[in-house]
């Protein structure tokens, strides 16, 4: 096994990791040696090809079809340089202040997340896109909700040069998103931290993280690794994990020297999903334009969010209900769907929570509740009601059965779209916002500080979605990044003060 | 079949194959080829224990119509296919149903992301977005465009 020493090694490379990379790369220039290693590869641009299969392969873990323990749920998150930043839509929300004082962490505040998100706003370029590149998509749901008297909000997203090529979730191929690999890492790099992709963290030792390195196959996608094949033991003085809610949380468990740390795992959370469609008579435009540029926030009161989407048409099949001919009439209708996304605002809950196998491979552990039933029940008939008032023909409901609910019966969506028809197993139910497994609170009840200090392991520190002690109701990323520099800032303030 | 996972219940995988899509079923051999190898590249990446189960499931759904039907899937109508299928997918059984969500996500895995169909579907994703759709008078014709609450009387 190969060995290295560094002052601070990151793993993984997303919201968190980019942001703390960047934030300590001042520190390089003092002397400091700071590693950030990431599982994924680092792709080059004219590799973001748009191809629903290749990129999924590339960029996704599992491909974008991890399971949940019972299998009965989706989580999809990144895999690449940049992380899950890579494959989002880039919408950028600031957490609720609401939010923020429900979490009930001392020495969190909102104000200071408010500060920090809108700091990462103007870095990574966030605006409204101008009305001439929204697409019908987005056009029909605002004039769907205007109908029904339900306020839509536009989106506030990180783009720059954005073309409309509606291939967000799939890596942008005109590199117009800003995410960490477009902005934090290239900045970290550039003043000398160091970036190893390919390497995935096996465990972590005392001050130290060993990993595998893995060769490029000749079907692979992206760079090979800076480093050779094969395992290498790298030591840190400090080790900082961004490896997302289930990385960082499965790391821990199944690393020897931090498997007693109580509460890993636990407090799980990720905004369950479904996707909706309605058929119009007519094509709408949803396959070109900014895909997600408007929303319906009823978190506070009805614990749902609707978003404007658009999935490919795999991802679209996958989660329609039903098979055979209804099914494929509807697949055969694609330029004639309009498509929202509705997502629950969780709560965590006992049960609810991040394990690991025999192997140490993460396993996933939801239920849901029936809050969730309720709000994602809830969401789908306000979609439904939306849909029909934008001109729909017909509206596909998972709920509902039969799920195809025609123009004439759109009187009767309560009585339709039901609880008892929400069968997990049966319907597609997806989620791609992870949160939690290392909660923020007191020693005791929780895994890390404020400042992602885990209790009572000094040398090391946790800056990523699973510092979040409940769902944040929104988009995270912004949030990530705003706690990753709350996490980055205490590092430079210990660091300084130890030396 | 380029792979191994699904050689022995090939059949069945085809019968469910042409339930589930049924434009499946008018996919010469080539395609059908393609179609597989999808499914068997994304089952290589799974566990050992999943596939089996998949072999396993397979199997059932193969012989369970003999009870009734004294047929196997393989050899029954569409309508009959369907309609087992149908209870599979809302069993009250958990392993029942999300066996068959398993099922029914690779054969719409293998079909869906062929570049033909999805082609044939009408998708025209361009990395160019608005510029290969709009031309400029098109561009401006949409930014003068009313909608949402500027639509509401409408």
């Amino acid at each position: 096994m190969l060995t290295h020493e560094y002052d601070i090694v990151i793993v993984g490379s997303g919201a968190g990791g980019g942001t703390v990379a960047q934030e300590l790369a001042p520190m390089v220039a003092q002397g400091a040696r700071i590693l950030v290693l990431e599982q994924g590869a680092r792709l080059e641009e004219y590799e973001y090809t748009g191809r629903e299969l290749e990129m999924s392969s590339a960029l996704y873990h599992d491909g974008g079809g991890f399971l949940t323990a019972d299998g009965t749920m989706t989580l999809a998150f990144g895999r690449a340089y940049g992380g899950s930043t890579v494959v989002y839509t880039g919408t950028s929300l600031v957490a609720p202040d609401r939010v923020i004082r429900e979490w009930c962490v001392a020495g969190l505040d909102h104000a200071d997340i408010e500060r920090r998100s809108h700091k990462f706003m103007a870095q990574n370029d966030v605006h409204f896109l101008p009305r001439v590149l929204l697409n019908d998509n987005n056009k029909r749901f605002v004039t769907g909700c205007a109908r029904i008297g339900v306020k839509a909000e536009q989106f506030p997203l990180n783009l720059r040069g954005c073309k409309g090529s509606s291939l967000c979730n799939l890596g942008c191929p005109n590199s117009a998103k800003m995410g960490t690999h477009r902005v934090q890492l290239p900045n970290a790099e550039r003043a000398g931290v160091e970036v190893v992709t390919r390497a995935e963290a096996l465990r972590l030792e005392e001050r130290a993280v060993v990993v595998r390195v893995h060769d490029k196959r000749p079907d692979d996608k992206g760079l090979p690794s800076a480093w050779s094949p094969g395992d290498h033991h790298i030591s840190a003085r400090l080790v900082v994990l961004c490896g997302g809610s289930i990385g960082t949380s499965a790391l821990l468990l199944r690393s020897p020297v931090t498997s007693g740390i109580p509460r890993v795992g636990e407090r799980f959370t990720c905004h369950p999903a479904h996707i909706l469609v309605a058929e119009h008579e007519h094509d709408i435009t949803n396959d070109v334009g900014h895909p997600k540029s408007y929303y319906v926030d009823r978190a506070e009161h009805d614990g749902f969010v609707l978003e404007t989407c658009m999935y490919f048409p795999f991802t679209t099949a996958k989660n329609l209900t039903g098979f055979g001919e209804g099914h494929s009439a509807l697949m055969r209708a694609f330029p004639r769907l309009q498509m929202i996304l509705v997502l629950a605002c969780d709560k965590a809950v006992a049960g609810n929570r991040i394990a690991i196998d025999a192997a140490g491979k993460p396993v996933v552990h939801y239920a849901f509740t029936p809050d969730v039933v309720r709000s994602m029940v809830s969401a789908t008939r306000m979609s439904a009601r939306i849909f029909f008032a934008a001109g729909a023909l017909r509206v596909h409901a998972p709920s509902a059965a039969p799920p195809l609910i025609e123009r004439d019966q759109a009187y009767r969506l309560d009585d339709l779209i039901v609880e008892r028809n929400f069968l997990p197993g049966r319907i597609s139910i997806s989620a791609a916002h992870l949160m939690g497994g290392c909660a923020m609170g007191a020693e005791g009840s929780a895994v890390t500080d404020s400042r992602g200090r885990v209790h009572g392991v000094p040398w090391l520190r946790v800056a990523d979605s699973s510092l979040f002690p409940d769902s944040v109701e929104i988009n995270p990323y912004l949030t990530v990044m705003a706690l990753a520099d709350r996490v980055a800032e205490g590092i430079r303030d210990d660091w300084g003060a130890s030396s | 079949m380029s792979g191994t996972v699904l050689a022995p219940v090939q059949a069945t995988f085809r019968a469910v194959a042409d339930t589930v899509v049924p434009e499946a079923a008018s996919l010469g051999p080539e395609k059908w080829r393609e179609v597989q190898d999808v499914v068997e590249s994304a089952l290589a990446a799974r566990s050992e224990a999943l596939r089996r189960q998949l072999v396993i499931f397979l199997r059932l759904i193969e012989y369970l119509p003999l009870l009734r039907h004294l047929r196997r899937f393989s050899r029954l109508s569409q309508p009959a296919r369907t309609a087992l299928l149908a209870r599979l997918e809302s069993s009250r059984f958990l392993v029942l149903r999300r066996g068959f969500w398993g099922l029914r996500t690779l054969v719409l895995l293998g079909y869906y992301t062929r570049d033909d169909v999805q082609g044939a579907l009408g998708y025209r994703p361009h990395a160019e977005g608005w510029n290969a759709r709009r031309t400029t008078a098109e561009m401006r014709a949409a930014a003068a465009e009313p909608f949402g609450e500027e639509d509401q009387g409408a």
